[in-house]
């Protein structure tokens, strides 16, 4: 059966920000890690301010530059040009993780490899001996924020779960996930097992289930899970 | 009269001993004293510990030092970032050493031993492998980890500007690292855009006080 012979339809990765991002409130201080977290910084609604943290010692992240407009002191977590909104301003790293550390951000979003049903999370190697492993914020990312969230596909490449009982790779940090968005789903990390809130349309919670390790239980509010049709493929 | 402005790059980094612990400053290739770097490889120190967030990129400034076998260890959170091929030989090839700290307890290990401090307890790595062997102790129901400060005999800085007694003012987000490395290093020498007069930086907006500052030399803007 190939994916376009299922009754559902993944989301992209556009969608997916879209859809973690329709859930950072107005006023929030958020930082966004590295991929497809950084992607829902586009979705904020426009009615909504929300300010965006960088690791690297930037409180009040703006959009990417027009081409052209690049500066090249002027760089987000990932390494790629960014600008500064009115009213941001910069900091030193040790003030950049202190905010990060000390639960000054409202909502950390970040991707993962994997996250556990007590909410333990895989984020930082695959243990691939051939490269040297690397850290970065992830773990201090983990720790910090009032409420740690996690962007990922439901399964890896090869349709094996990564929402699992327990994680097989390194831990980033034990029970730190609360909200897992998947391309299938809106999944939160409770202290009485995982709830999804929302599935895409199409989908069942057996089918959603035999993509999952642990028991999945449906939220009594499920919805369906619609992004708008302009966030296309 | 004080005035930390010395003649050339050179002279910035004279004395270096070998086995020196080196705080790079900068976040990938931004807010890094690549000027620096050069001369400290042209001055020839060796068996040097490097601190820094990333592992050197391309084949200039810190890729140099080490692919010309100058360092011994790096201290960093994330080595796998930009063109990192000079690290990644010496990683294979077992020639140097990788100490792996999250980049919020490097600097927080340098603002420690800035501060005068014994060391501290943080949650971060908890309950991971890069606690092991680590001292840890149960603080308010939660697991922290004990963390050492961390010093530097030199710190190699960047700043936009500078004045004569050493006040310095950076440039966004190139400011990262620097001001953390500057307080945490027994000599702490920054390259500089612009010398400016003494009274001309906003006292407001300076960001690295003259106290951590020992030599100054202005290498100009990248082209």
């Amino acid at each position: 059966m190939t994916s376009s012979d299922k009754p559902y339809k993944p989301l992209n990765r556009d969608q997916m920000a879209w859809r973690a991002a329709q859930d950072l409130p107005e006023g929030a201080y958020v930082n966004l890690g590295i991929g497809m977290p950084t992607l829902a910084a586009s979705y904020v609604p426009a009615d909504r301010e929300v300010i965006f943290h960088s690791e690297n010692g930037i409180l009040g992240l703006g959009p990417k530059p027009a081409p052209g407009m690049e500066d090249e002191n002027m760089i987000d977590a990932g390494k790629n040009y960014t600008t500064l909104k009115t009213g941001g301003v910069f900091m030193h790293h040790a003030d950049a993780f202190l905010m990060i550390r000390g639960g000054h951000l409202d909502v950390s979003l970040l991707g993962a490899f994997e996250v556990s049903e007590a909410g333990d999370l895989a984020n930082w190697t695959t243990e691939d001996p051939s490269f040297p492993p690397g850290v970065g914020g992830a773990m201090d990312l983990a720790v910090g924020a009032k409420e740690i969230r996690v962007i990922m596909d439901h399964t890896d490449k090869k349709g094996n779960p990564r929402i699992l009982k327990y994680c097989t790779l390194p831990l980033t940090a034990p029970g730190c996930v609360k909200r897992i968005y998947t391309n299938l789903a809106v999944i939160d990390v409770t202290p009485q097992g995982l709830f999804v809130l929302e599935m895409v349309e199409g989908m069942t919670l057996e089918t959603l289930q035999s993509l999952t390790g642990p028991t999945l239980h449906l939220a009594n509010s499920w919805q369906a899970l619609t992004p708008p049709d302009a966030i296309a493929a | 009269m004080i005035d930390k402005q010395v003649a050339g790059v050179a002279e910035a980094v004279a004395g270096v001993k070998d086995g020196a612990v080196v705080l790079v400053a900068g976040f990938g290739t931004v807010g890094i004293a690549d000027d620096l770097l050069e001369a400290l490889h042209a001055q020839g120190a060796r068996e040097l510990t490097i601190v820094h967030n990333n592992a050197g990129n391309g084949d200039t400034g810190l890729a140099r030092l080490i692919s010309s076998g100058r360092v011994a260890k790096v201290i960093c959170s994330y080595p796998r970032s930009g063109d990192y091929s000079a690290f990644l030989k010496a990683y294979r090839e077992k020639t140097l050493e990788l100490e792996l700290v999250p980049q919020g307890i490097i600097s927080e290990r340098m603002h420690c031993h800035a501060a005068g401090l014994g060391g501290f307890f943080s949650p971060v790595t908890a309950h991971t492998k890069l606690a092991e062997g680590k001292e840890t102790r149960e603080i308010d129901g939660r697991l922290h980890v004990f963390e050492k400060p961390l010093k530097g005999d030199i710190a190699l800085l960047r700043a936009k500007k500078a004045d004569r007694w050493g006040n310095l003012v950076y440039d966004q987000s190139a400011r990262n690292f620097n001001p953390i490395m500057a307080m945490a290093a027994d000599l702490s020498v920054v390259q500089v855009d612009e010398m400016v007069e003494l009274g001309s930086l906003d006292p407001e907006a300076v960001a690295t006080p003259s106290i951590f500052i020992d030599r100054v030399v202005v290498v100009g803007a990248k082209a």
